[in-house]
């Protein structure tokens, strides 16, 4: 049996993604950044909406997550809370749908290309193996 | 306005399980103000519902559409647009929108997609709390225009009640007990005298104990 390769969905502002994106991304595949994982880039998180993660999950995503400021220091002050929230919002939608809430989650990180961008899409990347396909695929037993 | 909160989404899958197509309708009244029912909250649902069936493995066909109100005549006949288009409307009014489409489209199946809470407005964002128990017979003159019908637990006329603890109400300490806020609230408009008003046994056929309300207005009518 191949090995489950899941689709994961990064949403990330324009400040946390800016400089992982420079080069046209070389970098950020020589650092291990899992190619599975695809990023979405909105100019600041508080800008999705529940609709935009839920649609990830329509499009076939096994796993979304979102890469915002830090609490405190968002360049739009309050915008990576407002994301949060809504990431918290999916999180309940799916539970009360029997799916994992786990396969979508928050991130807070600092500006520019730091090892903790990579790590949190390695963190995602391995949970989401662990869970398997999403149920929303009609493929999990 | 009336305030609305959408129903569990597992209760909302069993009433459409027989569904192939659904009519996903929002309001823009009440319901979008307080983020239960406006186009936001259709597209939201539509999503949660389409993965729900999916998942279970019965993909289901989600039409979108929005009506100005679904409280009148006129706008409910703006479901023809959709006609042919679906099984049951699954309406994100409240309970009065699910009424109407009752009424004016006999062979239509309607669901509600939200629980019909109260009149209320917003306390703080995300917030909503209940003031008015459309009782028809108002009495807020009398209470600094505060009500008493609605934001008592007991309702009571002639307030407060030995419940009264530390101006919260006994039944939960993080509820205002209203007849402490009444009384201070006439003791700052110097009404305080209104207090030592005894209100007579009150006739609640207007609040609905003699049926359902009607108003009509014969200036109106041509």
């Amino acid at each position: 049996m191949s090995e489950f390769i899941p689709d994961i969905k990064a949403f990330c502002c324009h400040y946390t993604s800016q400089q992982t994106c420079a080069d046209n991304g070389e970098n950020l595949q020589k650092s291990g950044f899992p190619g599975n994982v695809s990023l979405h880039r909105v100019p600041c998180t508080g800008k999705l909406q529940v609709s935009t993660l839920l649609k990830a999950f329509e499009e076939g995503a096994d796993g979304v997550y979102v890469v915002g400021c830090p609490v405190n220091k968002c360049h739009n002050v309050k915008g990576s809370q407002r994301a949060a929230k809504r990431v918290a919002a999916v999180q309940k939608a799916l539970g009360e749908l029997a799916v994992e809430p786990e396969r979508i989650r928050m991130y807070h990180l600092e500006r520019g290309f730091h090892p903790e961008f990579v790590a949190a899409a390695q963190e995602m990347d391995k949970l989401v193996k662990a869970l398997g396909p999403c149920p929303f695929k009609g493929e999990a037993q | 306005m009336i305030i609305a909160e959408r129903k569990p989404i597992g209760e909302i899958l069993d009433m459409i399980r027989d569904c192939d197509r659904v009519l996903l309708l929002g309001c823009r009244g009440c319901v979008t103000v307080c983020s239960a029912g406006g186009e936001r909250e259709v597209e939201i649902l539509a999503s949660l519902l389409k993965l729900g069936r999916k998942k279970e493995g019965r993909p289901v066909e989600i039409v979108e559409g929005t009506l100005v109100r679904q409280c009148d005549r006129e706008y409910i006949a703006g479901l023809a647009q959709w006609d042919g288009q679906y099984d049951a409307v699954l309406s994100m009014a409240c309970g009065v929108g699910v009424n109407f489409i009752a009424n004016l489209r006999p062979a239509t199946v309607v669901f509600p997609a939200v629980n019909t809470s109260f009149f209320g407005g917003s306390a703080t964002q995300g917030v909503w709390t209940e003031q008015c128990a459309g009782c028809g017979n108002c009495i807020l003159h009398l209470t600094g225009g505060l009500c008493p019908v609605a934001r008592c637990a007991k309702s009571l006329m002639n307030g407060p009640c030995g419940g009264s603890q530390n101006a919260r109400c006994e039944i939960n300490p993080n509820v205002d007990c209203v007849w402490q806020l009444i009384h201070d609230r006439l003791g700052r408009i110097n009404r305080a005298e209104q207090m030592l008003q005894i209100a007579p046994i009150r006739d609640w056929q207007s609040a609905g104990h003699g049926g359902p309300r009607q108003v009509v207005r014969d200036d109106l009518i041509v």
